[in-house]
């Protein structure tokens, strides 16, 4: 499993990778990544969050039909949504000439790429978010009501810090899948240096160009990424400051 | 003080609760698990909302179907005390009380003794320090009415005693309309002024503890506040008592009044334990094999045959009770109360 990992770091020489890092093709891929990665995970949280406490909370007709439909594009191959979003939003597509009207082109830009990320991995973080909503302590909820505090400063003050460890979980997930995106991007938003050309379109870019060791040295970049994700979420739910601790991770029932 | 007035039906999943109560003083919700006791300080504090009724403390009123009035948790003035007390595990103490309301939480920690705790995270707490904690939080709020589900429930046997004395004390001296619920009738009994009955969301009995002892409203009311309920059928007898010949085969006699299907009331603390029995046409007399014996403080629960008698312990050593040995247990006629027979049997 291993293996192949290790293997990016040590089929060129150490000092290639790190000289491939000043490649203009290196550096576009990287900012546009870090950008749409970065608005695309914003979008999700804003909108994210309040869908997921507004499923997990409340019981409705047609319920497990709209948890169904934000899972779907978990279970969908990426070429797919990607298609699918060319079809729907591209200039062509069915809502095109809606977006053309209001002066939105989606196609072939950043902001084709910022939604063909958020789709993709968007849900990630949606669906962790109920299930770690659902799981909060509903007592722990109508304590707060009956302590005076209206809906709004429970779901700030208490819901969402005993969700911490869910969420955070969560959004790394979504972070980790959003980063690493490429059949919906590619279809919907294509290749682009310094446009929509993402690392990981890079690394194939680069790939078909027979630029090995520029497509290793986006490769390792995408490594170190990767392992900061996954750092920084087993420390973001493991260490906290030990009056802080998320207690929907450990303790989540205060019974004796 | 303002009371508290609440007088609403929710139909829960198998029977329609339906409660009837005026709260100044400290009242005691007691029943089985399930009875729909919790749901009823559910709906007081607005996290159930009724399907009938009104609920209003003195002026202010937080619930009123009819005028499809109802108030939010967060806006009625009301202290819920969680039977598992629902802390906040993500704050220390200090925060947990300051939650409602920062005034005047030094005072409370003060009150409850729990300042040494104000940084302790509330998971390190023992389940008394939980309970001081969770009653300060919600004083905090300065509420006009004070709810307590199960207060003692998640406390082990040695210190709900001591807890029990505590929450007696602090309720005398708050006099906030209290309501509170249980499922033992020992602690409601100890800690209200008048206590509930409340049976598949029914309440059947509502009255002052010494009140339901002396005049239980029906069997299950009485065998909840401890008493053997013996079952038989009930006929005129001579000097004016009535005969009953109970199920078991033997024969006792009551003061009361009563004919047909009955269930006679002892409580155990009228029972006395001999080895015989000195004849007396006013006491009734079973005889039996004893089948356990519990100590409880300096008193021992006695199961004989079909009755169970509460004695001394000083008593029961003299006597050299041991559990297969045959005794008599009797208990006066007029000691002997009778109520109508009820389909609930005994808890």
């Amino acid at each position: 499993m291993v293996f192949p990992i290790v293997a990016i770091f040590f089929h060129v020489p150490l000092s290639t990778l790190l000289h491939q890092l000043t490649n203009p093709v290196v550096t576009d891929a990287l900012i546009v990544s870090l950008k749409t990665v970065a608005i695309s995970q914003f979008v999700t949280i804003l909108f994210g969050t309040p869908t997921a406490w507004f499923l997990a909370s409340h019981r409705f007709r047609g319920r497990s039909l709209a948890i169904t439909l934000v899972e779907i594009p978990i279970v969908l191959p990426p070429a797919v949504a990607g298609l699918g979003l060319l079809v729907a939003y591209g200039r062509l597509g069915l809502l095109g000439g809606t977006f053309d009207f209001l002066g939105i082109n989606v196609a072939f830009n950043q902001t084709a790429v910022v939604f063909a990320i958020t789709l993709v991995a968007g849900p990630f973080y949606v669906r962790q978010a109920i299930a770690t909503f659902e799981s909060v302590d509903q007592n722990m909820v109508a304590a707060s009501r009956t302590l005076g505090a209206g809906a709004l400063r429970t779901f700030f003050r208490v819901t969402v810090p005993l969700s911490r460890g869910g969420l955070l979980a969560g959004e790394s997930l979504s972070l980790a899948r959003g980063l690493g995106e490429f059949g919906a991007t590619i279809l919907f938003a294509g290749s682009f240096q310094g446009r929509t050309q993402t690392l990981p379109l890079a690394v194939y870019n680069q790939f078909e160009a027979v630029q090995i060791p520029t497509a290793l040295a986006i490769s390792a970049l995408l490594v170190v990424l990767s392992l900061a994700i996954l750092l920084i979420l087993k420390v973001g739910v493991l260490w906290q400051p030990s009056r802080q601790r998320s207690a929907s991770l450990f303790d989540r029932s205060v019974s004796v | 003080m303002a009371a508290l007035e609440a007088a609403f039906g929710i139909p829960l999943r198998s029977f329609r609760l339906g409660v009837e109560l005026a709260v100044e003083g400290t009242v005691a919700l007691v029943g089985p698990s399930g009875a729909g006791k919790t749901t009823v300080l559910r709906a007081v504090a607005g996290l159930v909302k009724p399907a009938s009724g009104r609920i209003a403390l003195g002026d202010e009123t937080w619930f009123d179907a009819e005028a499809k009035l109802f108030l939010q948790p967060d806006e009625r003035r009301v202290g819920l005390v969680f039977q598992e007390y629902a802390l906040f595990p993500h704050m220390n103490v200090r925060q947990n009380v300051a939650y409602a309301g920062r005034a005047r939480v030094d005072e409370y920690l003060e009150r409850f003794r729990i300042s040494h705790l104000a940084r302790a995270r509330v998971t390190e707490l023992s389940g008394g320090e939980r309970q001081r904690v969770a009653l300060a939080r919600a004083l905090a709020r300065d509420p006009g009415v004070l709810l307590l589900d199960e207060p003692l429930a998640a406390l082990d046997a040695h210190t709900k005693v001591a807890v029990r004395g505590e929450l007696q004390e602090l309720l005398r001296e708050l006099g906030l309309p209290t309501l509170l619920v249980t499922h033992d009738y020992e602690d409601a009994a100890a800690l209200a002024d008048r206590v509930g009955v409340i049976v598949d969301g029914e309440l059947r009995q509502l009255a002052a503890p010494q009140e339901m002892v002396a005049e239980p409203a029906d069997g299950f009311v009485a065998a909840f506040t401890g008493a053997n309920l013996l079952h038989g059928n009930a006929r005129h007898g001579p000097n004016g008592l009535t005969e009953i010949v109970l199920d078991s085969g033997d024969t006792i006699f009551s003061a009361d009044e009563g004919t047909g299907r009955v269930e006679a009331v002892v409580y155990p603390w009228e029972v006395s334990i001999g080895h015989d029995h000195l004849p007396d046409s006013a006491q009734n007399v079973l005889r039996g094999e004893i089948r356990s014996l519990s100590y409880v403080g300096n008193r021992v629960r006695v199961r004989i045959g079909i009755l169970t008698a509460e004695v001394t312990a000083a008593s029961a050593e003299k006597l050299g009770l041991a559990v297969g040995m045959p005794a008599v247990a009797s208990f006066k006629a007029t000691g002997t109360r009778l109520v109508s027979s009820t389909s609930s049997g005994s808890r």
